[in-house]
């Protein structure tokens, strides 16, 4: 019997329903829970049946048309002559790609569910919250599971929307709900190119179905510039909902929102959306060449600049999303290389330890009572002992040590990128890897190491997270420890297993290095990653922070600049906040002056006809008629004197009238 | 044989005293008895000529002119006493409601 993986994104939908319209009045929390974790864990096994009868099945994908979204009509192609019918189901594919994401989605998913129930436990809109997540589930499920580019949008514009929602989760917050829609509109602008992108590949081939698609470009029916339009435009809408460069502003500012959404959402799946797009239209980013390079630069140039700014910033959390933004960037620099399952390797590996990170954090965060700032931490290595435990292997996973999963990954794309002779990207990334081990020990060091700097009442009330958050940290540093091995490279006597599982959608990519220059390569990456670590180690530790100090002092304006965040957010604002603004009092002013300069001429114009017609009504119209009345008055103010109502009168004019009467007779 | 100028000169005579009556007297019941004087005047006229002319038709028409005068009398004579006993008056210097 196939695996029925079209249910997959009905249990979270379902869930959305019944905690969002029932359960958001009538539920007890621990009902509310319930749904809300049992939907996410029916998709996991959902998920896992279905990727196992992908196996049994051998790694041949799966189909599903729910059911025919836009009939077949003709449509007149872009060279003119041809014209194709053009047809969009509402389809779910399940292929090795799909099943990767789906296991991510709801397995990550189903442990930050659970995490949220002692990270909410407090909050009153705990259903809504989980309402909220399930709906997120469900959108980014059908992101995944969707066969065409048209079933895909619906899922990527839902991801969008449940991302604003829950950003602007505590919307009476400002900062909260200004992030919510810093968030949307930036999205919006990557939106513009997908649907562009789309366009263009509807306009050319006809349809949109992702297969259809792969072999359209097989065939040679895009030329390359058409192609290279089309993926550098649905690039776009990658680097937006992904926060790569130019995009990437709204990120950092998503973190207003709850601490599980930041690592569900802003860390494991929701942003790795836009790798999922390259890697899905891998055929037409290979096929375009320079959409390819433009990738791999956007991917390799975030990952430096985002980590720049990740060394400078004191909120735990901001540091974990520039983190984010330079960690996708990397993804991007696989993908770039033509290394997509590496990039997706990656983008797995990643969803644990940054959730891991992301979770931790969320602990900490916990554990002081909403402190975010790292100058207020300090020492809690052996306060919370739990946390820094499951914070360290996150940390070591995320530098690239081995044999942790991060090291397999990272090591993958960074000798894909040597091997591709992209040696501009390779250096990208290894600079990349050194600063993000630097970044994420210093934050390690402050936060954990080193004396107490809370206040005391915060001091006192410092304790351990309840098993419920702890018990998923747990299960995600296992699999940040494991979750690597899955795709151990041949030179270490791995066979890349997941590259092979994920050849039949992306296509193998064999390096052509030898064994000794790989292995070189390899250490080249761990001995970077050790240098950060042993640099944060000198810096922090040892010397409590006085070198880092004296840098920002004597680098001065520099420092500020980046300490700033390059000032991208105030450019931002004045060329296109304040572009938009300027152009709205521009049409504000022509409203105001022509338009309404118009319909009062309009009115005043009417209004003196008008009084014309007052005029002549008054004297015309009315005179006749009352001189009618007037006259009649007159004729009868004379005439009535006639009439004495004496009857001898009237007698006497019958006669006097019969005497004339006859009179008149007799004589003529 | 009387002679048809006597008959004529009768006649006149009656229809101008009625005549006289209904424009004259102020007493509404007197003008109605004035009106029989009129119509009798005519009698008279149209039986003088009858006899004159050797004709029965005037005879006749008198028979149809009496009958009418009977009935007109009757309902005139109710009218009045209705309308006199309604306005408390016969005086038809009183009586000028159609005054213009």
């Amino acid at each position: 019997m196939p695996a029925p993986f079209y249910w997959i994104p009905l249990f979270p939908l379902l869930g959305f329903l019944i905690n969002g319209l029932i359960g958001i009045r009538r539920f007890p929390n621990r009902a509310v829970h319930a749904v809300g974790v049992a939907a996410v864990g029916l998709s996991f096994l959902t998920s896992l049946w279905s990727s196992a009868a992908l196996l049994a099945a051998g790694n041949v994908a799966a189909e599903k048309i729910l059911f025919i979204w836009i009939p077949a009509n003709l449509i007149h192609l872009a060279n003119g002559a041809s014209s194709a019918a053009f047809q969009v189901d509402f389809a779910f594919r399940f292929d090795a790609l799909t099943a990767v994401m789906c296991l991510v989605v709801t397995g990550v998913g189903l442990l930050i569910h659970i995490y949220s129930i002692g990270y909410m436990s407090h909050d009153k809109s705990y259903a809504r919250f989980f309402a909220y997540l399930n709906l997120f589930t469900c959108a980014m499920l059908v992101l995944v599971l969707g066969a065409n580019l048209a079933v895909m949008f619906i899922g990527w514009e839902g991801v969008g929307l449940c991302s604003y929602l829950l950003i602007g989760f505590w919307f009476s917050k400002d900062s909260a709900a200004n992030a919510g829609k810093k968030a949307f509109i930036t999205n919006r602008v990557g939106d513009f190119g997908f649907l562009l992108g789309t366009g263009i590949l509807m306009w050319f081939l006809g349809t949109v179905d992702f297969n259809a698609i792969s072999s359209g470009v097989t065939q040679g029916l895009l030329t390359r510039p058409v192609a290279t339009a089309a993926a550098l435009l649905l690039f776009l809408g990658a680097t937006g909902k992904s926060a790569q460069l130019p995009l990437y502003t709204w990120l950092p500012d998503a973190m207003e929102g709850p601490t599980p959404v930041s690592a569900l959402i802003h860390a494991a799946t929701m942003v790795t959306a836009g790798v999922y797009l390259v890697a899905r239209l891998n055929v037409l980013f290979t096929f375009s060449g320079t959409a390819l390079t433009v990738v791999a630069l956007v991917g390799g140039l975030t990952a430096c600049y985002a980590a720049t700014m990740g060394f400078v910033q004191f909120d735990i959390k901001r540091v974990l999303a520039y983190s984010t933004i330079s960690q996708i960037g990397y993804m991007f620099l696989g993908l770039g290389v033509g290394a997509y399952a590496a990039g997706i390797f990656h983008l797995m590996t990643h969803a644990f330890f940054k959730s891991l990170l992301f979770l931790a954090a969320g602990s900490v965060i916990h554990a002081l009572s909403g402190e975010q700032d790292m100058r207020r931490m300090g020492g809690l290595r052996r306060r919370i002992p739990g946390t820094y435990r499951v914070f360290l292997v996150g940390a070591i996973a995320i530098a690239g040590v081995p044999p942790f999963a991060g090291f397999f990954s990272k090591d993958e794309i960074l000798a894909s990128a040597f091997a591709s002779g992209n040696y501009v990207a390779w250096a990208l990334g290894l600079t990349g890897a050194l600063m993000t081990a630097f970044y994420m020990f210093r934050l390690i060091f402050m936060t954990f190491f080193g004396p107490e700097r809370m206040d005391e009442k915060t001091a006192h009330h410092v304790h351990e997270s309840p098993p419920v958050m702890l018990r998923p940290l747990y299960l995600l540093a296992g699999l940040s420890v494991v979750g690597g091995w899955v795709g151990l490279p041949a030179v270490l006597l791995g066979g890349d297993w997941f590259g092979r599982f994920l050849a039949p959608v992306t296509g193998h990519h064999v390096l052509h290095l030898s064994h000794g220059l790989e292995l070189g390569l390899m250490a080249i990456s761990i001995a970077a990653g050790a240098a950060g670590i042993a640099a944060a180690y000198i810096i922090y530790v040892r010397r409590g922070g006085e070198p880092a100090r004296a840098c920002a002092a004597r680098l001065g304006p520099l420092y500020t600049l980046v300490e700033r965040k390059y000032y991208v957010d105030e450019i931002y604002n004045g060329l296109i906040v304040g572009g938009c603004l300027l152009l709205g009092r521009l049409s504000a002013l022509f409203d105001q002056v022509l338009i309404d300069g118009v319909v009062n001429g309009a009115a005043g114009l009417t209004r003196l006809v008008s009084r014309g017609s007052i005029l002549f009504d008054g004297s015309v119209v009315d005179g006749a008629v009352n001189g009618v009345g007037r006259l009649h008055q007159f004729a009868a103010r004379h005439v009535r004197r006639l009439q004495t109502g004496y009857l001898y009168s009237y007698a006497l004019a019958v006669v006097v009238g019969m005497v004339l009467f006859i009179s008149a007779v007799l004589l003529f | 044989m009387i002679r048809i100028e006597a008959i004529v000169a009768l006649g006149c005579a009656v229809f101008c005293i009625g005549l006289l009556g209904v424009l004259v007297r102020k007493n509404l019941m007197v003008i109605l008895m004035s009106l029989e004087l009129l119509l009798n005047g005519v009698n008279i006229l149209l039986i003088g000529f009858g006899l004159h002319l050797q004709s029965v038709a005037g005879q006749i028409f008198v028979l149809f002119v009496v009958m009418m005068a009977v009935a007109e009398a009757a309902v005139g004579f109710a009218l009045i006493l209705a309308y006199c006993r309604h306005r408390e008056t016969y005086n038809l210097d009183e009586i000028n409601d159609l005054k213009g």
